[in-house]
């Protein structure tokens, strides 16, 4: 395997995942569901979404966004501590716990790209798709661009930094 | 205007971002992202041997398909039951700088003049959408996360190459913002 892996959103991949995700009862899998409707609900609602809040963030012309998504991590972080103190399992039961991973260059490039990208379309990958729920259509063309972005990427990997 | 078409403040929004953060891990241990569904999706079209970035078990990470699935859903549910209404508070500089640059439609929170299907034809359209879309895409998989995995959980988690890749997110939207924008909006 040429490179380590530094993806940090696939589970299965990362090396100290040894327990086999069992398939997903109906009811499991409702409750991704209803967890992405809150993400794609709260997107909209808190303009996360909206390409001209974005770059006012990026021309540092307001807080909004920037307290928007600091008030995500910090309430984030105060949950992740939470659940490591109390030592709190999942629904199946399972421990919850947190793969370390390593710094890469592609954190620094890919990194400055997705930003480029991001102040491009008005927002990540997360926002495109509430986007194109709301119903703009060309953002779902945005999002084949991505796939093509990670097709290529594919391609290509071996031959980056 | 109803209570309920105002947009969020950064208070009640961000908080409820964070949460989905919790809120996958308890349902079963998955990270908050966005872009891995890219990888995926690609992996079940792609079937060349030689593509090892595609060769992985991808039905292991079915939970990402339902996952964005209902973020396109909630997208639909709030655009359609809950709209923000009423005119975008932008910032004057803004105002200004893209009134100059002749986009004067704030109404939604994408300016339309650029975003639509008839502007893929221009250079514009084709810069911010196809170029743009490609950026993300690219960009993301390139770091290995997205602006929700890598900048809302993995800054939460400390990860270093978390702040890292956050901090270059926004060494890249400044640049986009300061430079490419207002250079294709003049240009074009």
């Amino acid at each position: 395997m040429g490179k380590s892996e530094s993806d940090i959103e696939i589970r299965s991949l990362s090396r100290s995942f040894s327990l086999p995700d069992d398939p997903h009862p109906w009811s499991t899998a409702l409750m991704y569901v209803l967890v992405g409707v809150l993400v794609g609900i709260v997107m909209v609602k808190g303009q996360i979404i909206s390409w001209l809040k974005v770059q006012e963030m990026f021309m540092l012309k307001s807080m909004q966004l920037p307290l928007t998504f600091g008030s995500a991590i910090l309430v984030a972080f105060i949950s992740i501590v939470i659940i490591q103190q109390r030592k709190i399992k999942t629904l199946e039961g399972k421990d919850i716990y947190f793969p370390r991973y390593k710094v890469t260059k592609g954190n620094y490039i890919g990194g400055v790209i997705a930003g480029v990208g991001w102040s491009l379309t008005g927002g990540g990958p997360a926002a495109l798709f509430a986007m194109s729920g709301t119903g703009a259509v060309v953002m779902g063309v945005a999002l084949l661009m991505a796939m093509v972005g990670t097709w290529m990427f594919g391609a290509v990997r071996d031959s980056l930094p | 205007m109803h209570f309920w078409n105002h947009p969020w403040p950064w208070y009640i929004a961000g908080p409820l971002l964070g949460l989905t953060v919790p809120l996958l891990l308890l349902i079963g241990n998955k990270p908050f992202g966005a872009s891995a569904i890219f990888r995926h999706l690609c992996a079940i079209v792609i079937q060349k041997k030689e593509w090892k970035y595609f060769k992985y078990d991808w039905s292991k990470e079915s939970w990402n398909f339902y996952f964005i699935g209902g973020i396109v859903l909630g997208g639909a549910i709030a655009a359609t039951l809950i709209p923000n209404l009423g005119e975008l508070k932008l910032h004057p500089y803004l105002v200004d700088l893209y009134h100059g640059l002749g986009i004067n439609d704030f109404s939604q929170g994408v300016p339309k003049q650029i975003f639509n299907m008839e502007g893929l034809r221009n250079v514009e359209g084709i810069v911010f959408v196809l170029a743009g879309g490609f950026m993300v895409g690219f960009g993301s998989r390139y770091a290995g996360g997205d602006n929700s995995g890598h900048m809302i959980l993995g800054v939460a988690r400390l990860n270093k190459p978390s702040i890292i890749t956050t901090a270059c997110f926004f060494v890249g939207g400044y640049i986009g913002a300061h430079y490419i924008v207002p250079f294709i909006l003049k240009v074009v």
